[in-house]
């Protein structure tokens, strides 16, 4: 194993990389804030904003113009940061824990156990009321993980390749339950696509105060074991060596990315791709230690993700695309554009 | 426009009823229908108990008046030596049809969302998922399906039982022809008819009435509540042109697919006049769940009071109730017309 520059040298955080970031993050929320299908002038709607929050001197923007700036624009564009923020930072910790490059925020089944859940909602509920469905989804994908770290520990003990390997079971049973639940019910099917390519429409700032804490929480445990995950890197008997209680390490880290990743995906559908391509993206940028990475995956899965909204919300405007189908359309060539101009190897 | 269109389909429909019927009909009459091929080689087959002559002798003796016909369909066409008194129909909106025809009590078994009328003999048949065999096993003498995910049609026709397909109706003439086609197979070419004339009659009276506004009245179409909706391209949106209604939903649909998912904020900005809502049973929303979803207590229909409840069955077939579609939603513009004036 040769040893990359970036992870012998003792890394801090690329505070360049990051104010980067933090800008890019700026503009992509202006910009998601100012375009939108609805038409309002760039200049009146930032007059709207902060002239409420600071100056206290109303815009001219009539009230459903007002209504569609605070009650529909800004909670999607802040959901929008959340989730992808929450996303990435769930996959590089992933990655982290299971050295595993294609290892992303869905790998333990949290997609299927949470498609289960909602289409179990959907299904059930003869008139459609999912006011259940984010609670469904949540404790649906927690138990697809838990079922997997659980079968994956009684076979193989600490072996991070027998946990993935029972994910990939309990992932598929899942999915044929959330097939067949589909499939007897066709007459919901386009409620259970909806959600499963994923749609950060809100009902307002709900879905916000919903997945605030989880994220809150998630993130800044998973920011705490940065170091240990860049011990991690080095290999479970390497970091046993080292003092790295490495079950304990990628217990914790499995089950904070699972509560963040499960409150994401339980507002906003299976949004694919970003807790992949981000963390990879940051890793050819920066390196791969961890205490860049986890960050910067944050700031830059949030920015990724509002660009990708203001993308799915504006492309075909007045009409909506699937945000899941943005990301994965855009995301995937502008990654393997990133692969293919790198000279760095992925970890 | 449209009556050329609806005249050229029962002119194609008359033709081929009329060009097969003549030089078929002595076979119809000689060989009985599409039993009798199973019963002809049990003659010669001397181990069966049972005496083929009698089980035939036994049956009402089948209708072959008018028969055969052929009837062009969604996929082709089927020819029916008598009329059919085994119906099975896993099309709700072909149900309502043949009931509303009086072929109600030639419909042996429809599929579990043919909830209309109350009196139609639901079975678990599943409408999105036909099966040949379990379809087969009623022993149907016709099959009628809006829709084929595989290969049901040919399965069942290789079995020697007829099958229409009617597909969704994109246009109002595409109903109308379904209807005769239904009619001419059942044996009620004249309530067909009488039918379509009741239709067209509502049609033409309500767009004498309403159509000519100066100013169209705009209106949105809710099929769930994600915000898909329909265009004027669409079955359900030549319906509301008829009462002269404009649909802010047609920009939203380039490529002319005719169900777009609206932007909320774009419904928000356009401001409909008038909201109706085909979601009540899929997905539980009426006028005060959606006076509560972000921003809409400013839409002006929500705060006039112009969200109409619709039942989506009604609002997403193509049958008798097309009638009862329109007179809803005519209903609803004189309410909508009393609230301004007041």
């Amino acid at each position: 194993m040769t040893a990359q520059p970036d992870t012998v040298r003792p890394a801090t955080l690329r505070w360049g990389w990051m104010a980067a970031g933090l800008g890019l993050l700026i503009g992509a929320v202006l910009l998601g804030v100012v375009v939108g299908p609805a038409k309002m002038g760039a200049g009146q709607v930032l007059r709207e904003l902060f002239g409420s929050l600071i100056f206290d001197s109303p815009s001219d923007l009539t009230a459903t113009e007002q209504a569609i700036l605070w009650e529909l624009r800004l909670p999607r564009v802040v959901l929008g940061g959340l989730v992808g923020a929450m996303l990435a930072v769930a996959g590089g910790a992933y990655q982290g824990v299971f050295r595993n490059p294609l290892a992303d925020p869905y790998l333990l089944g949290v997609a299927a156990g949470a498609g289960l859940g909602a289409t179990i909602v959907i299904v059930s509920a003869g008139d459609g009321s999912t006011a259940l469905l984010p609670l469904a989804a949540f404790v649906g994908g927690t138990v697809a993980v838990a079922a997997a770290y659980v079968i994956g520990r009684s076979i193989g003990g600490r072996s991070a390749t027998t946990i993935i390997l029972a994910g990939v079971a309990v992932a598929a049973f899942f999915t044929a339950m959330q097939t067949y639940l589909q499939q007897r019910n066709l007459d919901t099917v386009r409620q259970v696509y909806s959600w499963i390519l994923g749609r950060l429409t809100t009902t307002g700032w709900r879905e916000v105060l919903i997945l605030l804490p989880y994220v809150i929480v998630s993130a800044a445990v998973l920011l705490f074991h940065r170091r240990l995950l860049d011990a991690l890197s080095v290999g479970d008997a390497e970091a046993d060596a080292l003092g790295v209680p490495t079950g304990r390490v990628r217990a914790i880290v499995v089950i904070f990315a699972t509560l963040g990743t499960a409150a994401a995906v339980a507002v906003s559908g299976l949004i694919a791709f970003v807790g992949l391509i981000v963390p990879h993206t940051v890793r050819l940028l920066v390196g791969s230690s961890y205490r860049s990475l986890l960050p910067l995956s944050m700031v830059f899965g949030a920015t990724f993700l509002i660009l990708a909204d203001l993308a799915a919300r504006t492309v075909a405007s007045p009409a909506e695309l699937p945000i899941g189908v943005i990301t994965a359309f855009v995301g995937a060539p502008f990654f393997g554009l990133i692969l293919r101009t790198s000279r760095r190897v992925i970890s | 426009m449209r009556k050329i269109a609806v005249a050229l389909v029962l002119a194609l429909l008359v033709g081929a009823c009329g060009d097969t019927a003549e030089p078929n009909t002595t076979d119809a009459t000689t060989a009985a229908p599409t039993s009798s091929a199973a019963t002809t080689t049990a003659t010669t087959e001397p181990p069966v108990t049972a005496a083929p002559a009698s089980t035939v002798t036994t049956e009402p003796p089948p209708i072959t008046e008018g028969y055969p016909v052929t009837i062009a369909h969604g996929t082709g066409e089927v020819t029916l030596d008598a009329r059919p008194e085994a119906i099975v129909s896993i099309s709700p909106t072909a149900t309502e049809i043949l009931f509303a025809l009086g072929a109600g009590n030639q419909v042996k078994a429809v599929d579990t969302q043919s909830n209309f009328p109350a009196n139609a003999p639901i079975t678990d048949l599943n409408a999105f998922e036909p099966n040949v065999e379990s379809i087969a096993e009623l022993e149907p003498d016709l099959v009628v399906m809006s829709f084929d995910p595989g290969d049901i049609e040919s399965g069942l026709t290789a079995l020697g039982i007829p099958v229409i397909v009617q597909f969704s109706a994109l246009s109002i003439a595409d109903a109308y022809a379904q209807i005769q086609q239904l009619g001419a197979a059942s044996g009620h070419q004249g309530a067909a008819a009488e039918l379509v004339g009741d239709i067209e009659a509502t049609i033409r009276e309500l767009n004498d009435e309403l159509a000519g506004r100066d100013e169209p009245l705009s209106y949105y179409h809710e099929l769930d509540n994600t915000f898909y909706s329909v265009t004027s391209a669409t079955f359900i949106g030549e319906l509301y042109a008829v009462v002269g209604l404009d649909n802010v939903a047609d920009p939203a649909d380039s490529e002319g697919f005719g169900y777009p998912q609206l932007s909320p904020e774009f419904i928000l900005e356009v401001d409909p006049d008038l909201i109706f809502l085909a979601d009540t049973k899929c997905c539980g929303q009426d006028a005060a769940t959606i006076a509560e979803r972000p921003g809409w207590d400013q839409l002006s229909a929500v705060q006039n009071g112009t969200v109409f409840e619709l039942d989506d069955d009604v609002a997403s077939r193509w049958g008798p109730r097309i009638v009862e579609f329109l007179q809803t939603i005519a209903a609803a513009i004189e309410e909508y017309e009393a609230n301004r004036t007041e």
